[in-house]
């Protein structure tokens, strides 16, 4: 009796450090893929939140870099060309660039997932003046989770979000009330 | 006589009238056969869509995820195997143009991840796991195979108590 557990916890001892091993290694693998799953079900940033700061190159040429425009109510408007809930909007955030820009108000345009031509052709259509530049390895959207587009995410002078929109303005009015709300004070 | 120097004209324009159809029946087939040759020659330039599609079938657009470039429907992808195209027609290779949309849209574009940061580990884990079940299957049959040498404990219960009792009480109730 005593002999044949003996012999047993030698073969059960013998191959404990592979046993280790492997469960160490599904362990880590699983937390791996939790952490990628927490990530990915994150969701996009959210009012409250700080804005992240990113650095664009727009089309023309010129670099915006948020981090330095800090004390400007900042809208940011993710968009394609292919997208057509994007068009339902464009006019609008052009006119309410066009109504707000005397006041200080930033407005950016990040051209997500796009080819130049097309995107500069949208531009040329919809008339839209303020500054546009290409999201270059999606890096920008990645920084705001974006799950599509049109979203526009308005932050004001402190960099804090106060307004954030996933899918197209219905309205001119709804733009103007939403950086009227970041306009008016420290956010919360 | 005035009227026989000069044909008259009904005489005179099926003549001509004559002539002028073939001509324009020559000119006519000589047009569709330009028409025949000339797309030929315009396509010339401009690479396949298998061309391009032996590009497309390595990327994958953002927007429309675990659907490769070359059958993706969207206007999206349209518009990339489009600037695939003119890439080619530009003279670029397949490692350019790769290369192009990484710097466009970042290296998740890529059917198969570049080997650098986190990524190394889907290709390190497969033959991993492949070469540790292996092992473990390896031995697995080799504890079977030892078990199968080994001379087998006696089938009679006759030594053990218990089971002689056990079997003599089934008899009983049998």
């Amino acid at each position: 009796m005593t002999s044949t557990d003996s012999s047993s916890a030698t073969t059960r001892s013998r191959p404990a450090w592979g046993a280790a091993l492997v469960w160490v290694g599904v362990l880590a693998l699983l937390a791996l893929v939790g952490f990628g799953l927490i990530r990915t079900q994150r969701g996009p940033v959210a009012v409250g939140s700080h804005m992240p700061d990113f650095t664009l190159t727009t089309f023309d040429g010129q670099t915006y870099d948020t981090a330095k425009e800090r004390g400007r109510v900042l809208v940011v408007n993710f968009w394609a060309s292919w997208c057509k809930p994007c068009e339902q909007e464009a006019a609008a955030l052009e006119e309410a660039h066009r109504r707000l820009s005397p006041d200080g108000v930033l407005f950016l345009g990040v051209n997500y997932v796009d080819t130049e031509p097309e995107a500069l052709a949208y531009l040329d259509r919809f008339d839209i003046t303020y500054p546009n530049g290409a999201d270059l390895g999606t890096r920008v959207s990645q920084s705001f989770r974006i799950r599509g587009v049109p979203e526009t995410y308005i932050a004001g002078p402190d960099g804090i979000l106060t307004f954030v929109k996933i899918g197209p303005f219905e309205s001119l009015d709804e733009i103007l009330t939403a950086v009227k709300t970041a306009q008016a004070g420290p956010s919360s | 006589m005035g009227s026989r120097g000069i044909l008259p004209p009904p005489e005179r324009g099926r003549v001509r009238g004559g002539g002028g159809l073939l001509v324009a029946a020559i000119a006519v087939f000589l047009l569709a056969l330009a028409a025949l040759v000339v797309p030929a020659r315009a396509q010339e330039p401009t690479p396949s869509d298998d061309e391009v599609n032996a590009i497309a079938k390595g990327l994958y657009c953002p927007v429309c995820e675990n659907v490769p470039l070359d059958v993706c429907p969207t206007q999206a992808c349209a518009q990339w195997r489009a600037t695939i195209r003119e890439k080619l027609a530009a003279g670029w290779s397949k490692e350019q143009i790769q290369q192009y949309f990484v710097e466009q849209y970042g290296a998740r574009v890529l059917a198969t991840p570049p080997p650098t940061g986190l990524n190394w580990l889907v290709y390190v884990l497969p033959p991993a796991a492949f070469l540790l079940a292996a092992y473990f299957l390896w031995r697995t049959m080799r504890r079977w195979e030892r078990a199968g040498q080994s001379p087998q404990p006696p089938a009679s219960s006759s030594d053990d108590p218990y089971v002689a009792r056990l079997e003599e009480e089934l008899r009983r109730r049998a």
